[in-house]
């Protein structure tokens, strides 16, 4: 993790014999029972297949993501329009590529906007407990007993449409479950005797925090973080379905599924496509987050 | 051994608050050090022995103030560290390092050996990096590791050779002063002769003086110069350690000792044969002499009298009013 990895040439220079020998982190083990799993593999595939479409959508996508292919509204899947096209005779296939940036950032930048507050607040609470866990304590459980979506949606009325206010809706909603847990292993952690040999040694609580806490929690919240992104991506997409999240002409998914039940009769594939797309995207993370938990941490099994 | 204290503490004393269950009641305390006096000599090893619970490890942490003593004094070279400021403090914990029982909880999983055996010189700011991984490699040598493993990780390693590394990272500071809680009780036995030999060997050559707290004491008994013998939070004797087997002042010693020679508190049965009754609640111990409730011995006056620490002979010390008027009081 830190000099010592990176500066391999200078412990070969300095240790007689150190070159040829092995060493294998917790991730560098981590990593070997993952690529064992079949089914992570899979779906590690699907979720860089999606994010590639998603950077690239300009280069991958037929169309532009506004063109309107006017005479040809509501068309089902034909070699022009693979799957189709909408009401205003927009490629559906391009949409669908393109809603894939809302998902995706959706899945990245609010789970990063909850795991800082979520990380933030669950290891101040651990590590300083006492009356500062209690008030901290006190403060997750209102945020957890609200009803998430309907939190959101309140959320969303308050600070108004758009996808930055998405970002935060469900950023803010979706922090608790890791606070809780971090909460309760920086509990456990701080007893440990490495911690007590750093403070025998002169460590502050910020060098503890940082070289000892959070290392050892990592891999939780990648787990946490990982499992909760399939929840964060049906957030948006029900925020947009109701009409509060992502606004036309930008595609998200939700927003389509919510345009398409209108013409359910003359073009089902307009709502079945970007479904699908929701469907196979929350799978792959679900399972991905599965197979991570597996590997890194399976004291969180029963979560 | 020199007759030069390095360290001495004075009417130690750590009381751990208890939630009570009564919201007015009175607040209630485990008394896990119990007005504890002593001197520790440069370059001896005092082994500490006791039942489970008796605040052995609480004793040797708050004596570096790795846990802040309720009351008394700490002192060391002449300086009382209860007076120190937290920068003080820091700067003083070069000198006084610690070790600890288990091989695994001990070492975090995450870093490399290299890593936590250099950590110390990061808290101290001491070092360029390459000089550091210099260190790292000299501690590992010192201490049977093969440097050729410095950038390996904990759980490559087994449990010997685990505790090798934390008494490297102990090192790391040349302190003058470790405390070792029960080094070697987890480890298997052919092991614990090695690392003992290891802790004699690097005593003799940097000078260490030890604290060495054990719950079996024939596994030790070779490297201990003194033992003291500490019951529910307080000390009850303290000897040379022939002069303890051949002059056994204190009746819980004294007990002890008839049954169980080599002071193996993990031999239960035997413990429960040799006194009488149940060991009593460290939350609220017995009034008078902490033992009174278990003692052959017992006065009215044990019941209400706390018996003083006397040196009742020479560099033999106990806490017990048989020896009413004999040697000196020594924790006024
Ligand atoms: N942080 C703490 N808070 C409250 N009570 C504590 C704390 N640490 C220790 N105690 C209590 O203080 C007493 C002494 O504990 P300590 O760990 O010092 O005993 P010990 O002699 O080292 O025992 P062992 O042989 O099992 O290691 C015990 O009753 C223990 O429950
Ligand atoms: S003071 Fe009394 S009760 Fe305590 S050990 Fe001595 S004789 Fe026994
Ligand atoms: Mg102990």
């Amino acid at each position: 993790m830190r000099f010592f990895k990176r500066k391999s040439d200078v412990f070969n220079s300095l240790i007689e014999g150190a070159e040829g020998v092995t060493y294998t982190s917790f991730y560098h083990d981590a990593f070997k029972r993952l690529r064992r799993d079949k089914v992570a593999m899979v779906c590690l595939a699907v979720v860089i297949l999606i994010v590639v479409a998603a950077i690239f959508a300009p280069l991958i996508t037929p169309y532009e993501e506004d063109y309107m292919d006017i005479g040809n509204e509501l068309s089902g899947p034909s070699a022009e329009h693979w799957l189709g096209t909408d009401e205003f005779g927009r490629d559906v296939f391009t949409r669908i590529i393109y809603g894939s940036r809302v998902s995706l950032m959706v899945g990245l930048v609010a789970e990063s906007i909850a795991v800082a507050i979520g990380l933030i607040v669950g290891a101040v609470a651990g590590f300083y407990g006492g009356k500062v866990d209690a008030v901290l304590s006190r403060i997750i459980e209102i945020f957890a007993s609200f009803p998430h979506i309907l939190f959101a949606i309140v959320v969303m009325f308050v600070l108004g449409t758009g996808i930055i206010n998405v970002f935060i809706a469900v950023g803010v909603v979706g922090w608790t479950g890791l606070a809780r847990v971090i909460r309760s292993q920086i509990m456990q952690l701080k007893q440990k005797e490495y911690v007590e040999a750093a403070r025998a040694s002169g460590g502050r609580n910020m060098q503890i925090i940082f070289r000892h806490l959070i290392p050892n929690c990592l891999s939780t919240i990648i787990v946490v973080a990982t499992m909760n992104i399939p929840s964060d991506i049906m957030y948006e997409a029900s925020l947009s379905f109701l009409g509060l999240g992502v606004q036309p002409p930008q595609a998200s998914w939700g927003s389509m599924i919510s345009e398409a039940r209108k013409f359910m009769r003359q073009n089902p594939g307009y709502s079945v496509f970007p479904g699908v797309a929701l469907i196979i995207t929350v799978l792959a993370f679900n399972l991905l987050g599965d197979a991570l938990r597996d590997a890194l941490d399976p004291r969180l099994k029963n979560l | 051994m020199t007759n030069e204290i390095i360290l001495s503490v004075s009417k130690l004393r750590k009381w751990f608050p208890v939630k009570s269950s009564k919201v007015f009641g009175e607040k209630q305390y485990v008394k896990a050090v119990n007005d504890i006096t002593f001197d520790i000599h440069k370059g001896e090893t005092l082994g500490v022995v006791g039942e489970s619970g008796c605040g052995k490890t609480t004793l040797g942490r708050t004596m570096i103030r790795l846990i802040e003593p309720t009351s008394g004094k700490i002192v060391f070279e002449g300086k009382d560290l209860t007076a120190f400021s937290e920068k003080e403090m820091r700067l003083a914990r070069k000198d006084l390092q610690i070790m600890f029982q288990d091989p695994y909880g001990s070492l975090n999983p995450r870093m490399t050996v290299g890593d936590i055996i250099t950590e110390p010189y990061v808290f101290q700011k001491m070092y360029t990096k390459k000089e550091r991984i210099e260190k790292a490699v000299e501690l590992m040598k010192i201490c049977g590791l093969d440097p050729v493993y410095i950038r390996r990780y904990p759980h490559e390693f087994s449990g010997g050779q685990r505790q090798r590394i934390g008494i490297a990272r102990a090192l790391a500071l040349r302190p003058k002063f470790l405390v070792c809680d029960e080094p070697v009780s987890a480890l298997d036995v052919s092991i614990q002769s090695q690392i003992i030999n290891l802790l004699m060997d690097l005593q003799q050559e940097f000078g260490l003086t030890y604290l060495f707290i054990s719950h079996n004491l024939s596994v030790v008994y070779h490297m201990v110069d003194r033992i003291a013998v500490m019951y529910l939070g307080n000390l009850v004797e303290l000897a040379d350690k022939e002069d303890l087997y051949q002059n056994t002042a204190h009746p819980y010693t004294r007990a002890l000792l008839k049954s169980i020679p080599s002071l193996d508190f993990s031999e239960e049965h035997k413990l429960r044969a040799a006194l009488k009754g149940d060991i009593p609640s460290p939350i609220n111990p017995p009034s008078g002499c902490v033992f009174h409730t278990r003692c052959e011995n017992c006065t009215e006056r044990c019941r209400q009298e706390v018996p003083p620490l006397r040196e009742i002979a020479p560099r033999h010390f106990t806490a017990c009013h048989l020896y009413d008027g004999q040697g000196k009081i020594v924790d006024a």
